[in-house]
């Protein structure tokens, strides 16, 4: 039963990205500019029809231009139109998808374009040391953290609470990188095993360099339009039906790594909205965020479709797989797909809004799909971002 | 084709470097600058709640439960549980490390292992690789090892790590 109906109702009806790549030779511009024409082709539109613009971009300090959002606007069909630029950090993918969604829900807009880019390939030496500005300058950055640190300790928090091994985990990327090389945007699909990932350069104890994504550049884009004129332009429009996202604090040391609270209290507004009661028997096909290998088990646990600490169990069993109960990162997700940040999380919704339509090709999931939910996740550990869609 | 340009060719195209002036003094705040005034006399203080009880380490001047000061000055012990920790192979600028660096973070007492948010820290804890790889370390109790006194300059540095006891 849905609970608030007082929205406008959304459909997507157009969606497009670039390959991901890393060291892509196309400007930021270039990428945000052909992922939004294929999003526009896709949905039958010209740029003169579209009323807001939506650009999601994570930190300027990747790309290296500050200001990113104005940077990206005549690639992303922005000139003259209303444009806002979303930021949360990692989560900001699913956020520029949410962000398009309550542009046209509240009745301000008709039409949307939603786009998302990120080039992470460009800082010197590596793009880790960009992170350097993300910690507390007091408490923090004096013990010179790196941003596989926290992840590593938030991995190894949940293998210990939920006594989970490192060969339960390498899993996940043996399956996002085999679902990947049915993905012609992806970066790094293949067949790897789990004694690839275990034998692969340690980073960060637990981590290993397989059980992390790539460095990626990439774009993505999507239209969104007002249900009341979605059949003029497509005859299967996918409706955005619950949308949720919270922060919790910048404290990590100071909280519970082993289990993501606020992904909790975004997937139960998400699925709030979109009357989901029964999460694990009513959602279809699930993309959550990968950047890590363990992360996708931590966020399956956090958006209610496995218990805690049973994501793994499931995952062996194949529930997660291609073929299985809840289809999980049919796309290859960011390990396989590859990782421009805010790309990352917008390619996420349109791999469901593709399974959704049906015309995700070699991707599409075995069982029939009604109901798929993306979700992106970032910051220290504090933000998440849930979409709900159907068709 | 996982990228077109190899590490090497980077090197033959022209690429801007530039070393941006950008240096900040931060401010510490009132609560951590008590904080660090603390650690300089070898103690770890944190800051309560009245409504709530929530004690912050590091103290924080509001609670951002109750959004209410908070309204004490508390002394917590520089013992707890290592609730994780990593052996970090790599640097903030992603070179190799020959030797591992281990950090985690520590649970202070007074805390339960049934609470969510807890007064806690972000450390170097003094213990092996193996410690970390087998686990062993993690749900320890262990102790900060400061500096000795007429070292101590007010950062969090003035610990040197945690170690077990």
């Amino acid at each position: 039963m849905k609970t608030n109906l007082k929205y406008r109702k959304v459909a997507a009806i157009g969606a497009g990205m670039t390959q991901f790549r890393r060291r892509v030779l196309d400007t930021p511009q270039e990428m945000a500019w052909e992922a939004s024409r294929k999003a526009l082709d896709e949905a039958g539109l010209e740029l003169k029809d579209i009323d807001c613009v939506v650009i999601g971009s994570a930190p300027d300090a990747f790309d290296g231009v500050h200001m990113k959002g104005e940077y990206l606007a005549h690639g992303a069909g922005g000139i003259g139109k209303p444009v806002s630029r979303v930021y949360v950090g990692g989560a900001t993918g699913v956020m520029t998808a949410i962000s398009g969604w309550y542009h046209v829900a509240s009745g301000m807009c008709k039409k949307v374009l939603a786009v998302a880019e990120e080039k992470m390939s460009p800082g010197r030496p590596h793009p880790q040391a960009v992170f350097r500005y993300i910690w507390d300058p007091i408490t923090e950055k004096p013990l010179n953290p790196n941003l596989i640190w926290i992840f590593a300790m938030e991995m190894h928090r949940y293998m210990f609470v939920n006594k989970v091994s490192k060969e339960e985990i390498a899993l996940v990327s043996v399956k996002n990188k085999r679902n990947a090389s049915n993905n012609p945007y992806a970066q790094l699909g293949g067949e790897i095993t789990v004694d690839d990932v275990l034998r692969s350069e340690v980073l960060v104890w637990p981590v290993q360099l397989l059980d992390v994504s790539p460095v990626s550049d990439g774009a993505a884009a999507m239209v969104f339009v007002d249900g009341d004129i979605a059949r003029r332009y497509t005859d299967i429009p996918i409706w955005v039906e619950g949308v949720g996202w919270t922060l919790d604090n910048t404290s990590w040391p100071g909280r519970e790594l082993a289990y993501p609270r606020y992904l909790e209290n975004a997937a139960r507004m998400a699925y709030t909205i979109a009357g989901i009661e029964r999460p694990q028997k009513e959602i279809d096909v699930v993309e959550p965020y990968d950047p890590f290998d363990y992360k996708e088990l931590h966020h399956l646990e956090g958006l209610l479709l496995a218990r805690k600490g049973e994501a793994p169990l499931l995952l062996k069993e194949g529930y997660f797989d291609r073929d299985g109960e809840i289809p999980s990162s049919p796309s290859g997700g960011l390990l396989g797909v590859g990782n421009p940040i805010a790309a990352a999380g917008l390619m996420k919704v349109i791999s469901i809004y593709w399974q959704l339509k049906g015309t995700a090709g070699k991707m599409q999931v075995k069982k029939p799909v009604h109901t798929g939910v993306a979700q992106a996740w970032g910051d220290l550990m504090q933000a998440s971002t849930v979409i709900v869609m159907r068709n | 084709m996982v990228h077109p340009l190899k590490e090497e060719e980077m090197k033959e195209h022209e690429t801007v470097s530039h070393k941006p002036e950008a240096k900040y003094s931060y401010t510490a705040g009132q609560a951590l600058s008590a904080f660090l005034l603390g650690l300089k006399q070898g103690k770890i203080i944190g800051r309560k709640c009245p409504k709530c009880g929530r004690v912050y380490v590091p103290p924080r001047m509001y609670c951002e439960d109750c959004f209410y000061p908070t309204s004490q000055w508390i002394e917590v012990q520089d013992e707890g549980i290592v609730m994780t920790a990593v052996a970090s192979f790599i640097s903030w600028t992603r070179d190799r490390l020959e030797e591992p660096e281990i950090v985690g973070t520590i649970r202070l007492f007074p805390s339960s292992a049934r609470d969510y948010v807890y007064p806690g820290l972000f450390h170097r804890i003094c213990c092996s690789f193996d410690d970390v790889k087998t686990m062993r370390i993690l749900g320890k109790m262990v102790k900060a090892k400061w500096r000795p006194q007429e070292k101590r300059v007010g950062s969090v540095d003035d610990i040197e790590c945690f170690e077990v006891i």
